[in-house]
């Protein structure tokens, strides 16, 4: 299980900075990095505990920091819904999150654009339902989740090849009050 | 932001009064009508009915954009069952069969002529006239006069169509018959969605509904005045039903979960759809007239897309219950459920003829998803299309066409497919990302 991720300071401290801030005052949104502006600040390139570099994560968003809580997005295998290693650790740093913060949580799911709408609505469902078990699995009441599907409806990004259908394939996790 | 089409008509007429200026302002700047679409055959048969369709003679302001016969023209060609002879090879242009030389059409090896006549009567008034003759017996088999405004000339166009078609194939035509879909537009990270209605050739489309939010899903009632769809304006999916003539709309199901796939029985009283309320997506039938609502199917499974019979007393649907999904069928009240697809790893929204013959899906194979055909009686299957993602079939009402979305140079567009795939189109929209297009059932008259 690769999870480790070892960025240059300037990210992690970013990272830090913005999650502890986030702990102290429950923020609408996430309490999270603002993935883009972390991309942008940091200069640094992504490598795995083996000092290669980190392909699967690569450019996908929210993939800079090191710490797993800034991670708001858990990615999925073509037509599946179950969690790949990654999508479970994330998913475990933020049941902890959870527990210690009484916020509710919007798990949104998503599909890329191969295969029919309708299905892909279901799918997406399912993704956050997968997501959902987890969190529930690890203590949180089920009324302070909520799961919703945007099916291939919104994509992160567009395009007609692996590298863009492998970002879209995403459960959301987006914090409310 | 959620606009309705009444809305917009009354904003719209407000407008008008301001810029019927700069209307008439281009209008003098002489500037070509700008196309809002293209009809492409992209693959096609020369084995149809010679045909020749001679442009009408018209007295009276001309049509806006393209004549009668253009219309006409393109109706057939499009079909896949006409070849229209190419104008420039005709000896005359008649316009009455009093005036019609046999010989000259003999010669160009036509075996149906089409000609008519235009005349403005009142300002915006119209009298049309159109005869089909048969050239080898030397006879008319149909002739018809009109009445019409102006704003309808095109969709009588259609009806001439549909009436040379039948009177040429002995089978109903589809030509005076709408389509719905969805268009996407972007600007910058600003996304709208469209639920728009369109004649069957494209042309004339108008807005039913405009949200910042995705839309989805438009189904037909059967007799073609309303339209059910899935909005997420609330942020979630929810089915709505929506009159086309005053643009009124009616929440039918937002339940916790998924609300997704409506689809109206042809006898038009209910309306199965999907939800996931009971835990994962399950089909159920919303009865329009007593709102009750009838669980179908039971199942982990995702259960999804159904699409009725003919009859309503059965419905096909997609389930991946086996392990993938594949379409099954059953009973108007959930009993005997049996798989009808076998072939491959994937077949999806299926979506049944009005005769009942045959089915068309999509299908995966070799990494694509395309467009196949199932015959009912012999489940033999017939791919009509080898596009890598191609979605939302639906037949034109006669069963002849198979109207469908894929994606061309990024970009998603309409395309058509003869049922049995011998001829190709496509109609390119120049604005938006184009989907999930529904053909209508015949319009009453």
């Amino acid at each position: 299980m690769k999870k480790t991720t070892l960025v240059t300071g300037v990210v992690l401290l970013a990272a830090m900075v913005a999650v502890s801030g986030c702990n102290k005052k429950t923020r609408k949104d996430s309490p999270t990095v603002d993935s883009e502006s972390v991309t942008t600040a940091g200069t640094g390139t992504e490598f795995g505990p083996d000092g290669q570099p980190l392909g699967e994560w690569q450019g996908g968003a929210g993939g800079a920091a090191g710490d797993l809580l800034s991670q708001t997005r858990v990615y999925f295998e073509y037509d599946s819904s179950s969690l790949t290693a990654e999508g479970q650790a994330i998913l475990e740093a933020h049941a902890g999150f959870l527990n210690g913060n009484s916020v509710s949580v919007i798990l949104e799911g998503h599909a890329d654009e191969r295969g029919t709408r309708e299905y892909n609505l279901a799918l997406g469902e399912r993704r956050a339902m997968s997501a959902a078990d987890v969190l529930m699995a690890l203590g949180i009441d089920s009324s302070r989740i909520e799961t919703v599907s945007y099916g291939e409806e919104n994509p992160v990004a567009e395009g007609h090849d692996e590298s863009v259908w492998s970002m879209n394939r995403r459960v959301e996790i987006r914090y409310g009050n | 932001m959620l606009v309705t089409k009444s809305e917009i008509e009354m904003k719209l007429q407000s407008i008008k009064r301001i810029i019927g200026f700069v209307i008439i302002m281009l209008g003098l700047m002489n500037t070509p009508a700008q196309a809002i679409l293209t009809i492409e055959i992209t693959q096609g048969v020369e084995a149809g009915i010679p045909i020749a369709v001679v442009p009408f003679s018209w007295q009276g302001s001309p049509m806006a954009d393209d004549s009668m016969a253009d219309i006409i023209q393109a109706d057939l060609n499009r079909s896949g069952r006409f070849e229209s002879i190419p104008r420039q090879d005709f000896l005359a242009q008649p316009h009455d069969i009093k005036n019609v030389k046999y010989k000259d059409w003999r010669l160009l090896k036509a075996e149906a002529l089409v000609v008519g006549q235009a005349k403005e009567i009142a300002p915006g008034k119209y009298n049309v006239q159109f005869q089909l003759v048969d050239v080898f017996k030397g006879k008319q088999l149909a002739g018809y006069r009109y009445t019409v405004n102006a704003r309808q000339l095109r969709k009588l166009s259609h009806q001439i169509s549909d009436i040379i078609y039948h009177k040429l194939t002995g089978e109903k035509g589809a030509f005076n018959t709408r389509i719905a879909y969805i268009t996407r537009e972007k600007s910058g990270s600003k996304k709208r969605f469209l639920l728009k209605v369109a004649d069957s050739d494209g042309y004339k489309p108008r807005t039913i509904l405009e949200s910042p939010q995705p839309l989805m899903s438009p189904a037909w009632s059967p007799d073609a005045s309303k339209l059910a769809y899935v909005s997420f304006e609330k942020r979630r999916s929810m089915i709505f039903i929506q009159r086309l003539n005053d643009g009124k709309r009616e929440k039918i199901a937002s339940f916790k979960g998924i609300n997704s796939a409506p689809a109206f029985s042809p006898d038009g009283r209910k309306l199965a759809f999907v939800s996931s309320k009971d835990g994962n997506p399950e089909i159920y039938v919303y009865d329009l007239n007593t709102r009750a609502i009838t669980r179908l199917t039971r199942h982990h499974g995702i259960d999804t897309e159904p699409s009725w019979m003919p009859g309503s007393s059965r419905l096909v649907f997609t389930s991946d219950r086996s392990g993938q999904p594949q379409v099954y069928q059953m009973n108007a009240n959930g009993s005997g459920v049996a798989r009808l697809t076998y072939d491959g790893r994937y077949n999806a929204r299926p979506s049944v003829s009005a005769d009942g013959k045959l089915m068309t899906m999509i299908s995966r194979g070799n990494g694509r998803f395309h467009v196949v055909v199932m015959d009912m009686r012999t489940k033999a299957i017939t791919k009509l299309t080898d596009t890598l993602l191609d979605e939302s079939p639906s037949f034109a009402p006669n069963g002849r066409m198979v109207l469908y979305a894929t994606e061309q140079q990024g970009k998603g567009v309409l395309a058509a497919v003869s049922a049995d795939g011998k001829i190709h189109q496509t109609i390119k929209f120049l604005k938006g990302d184009v989907r999930e297009p529904a053909w209508s059932p015949y319009l009453r008259r």
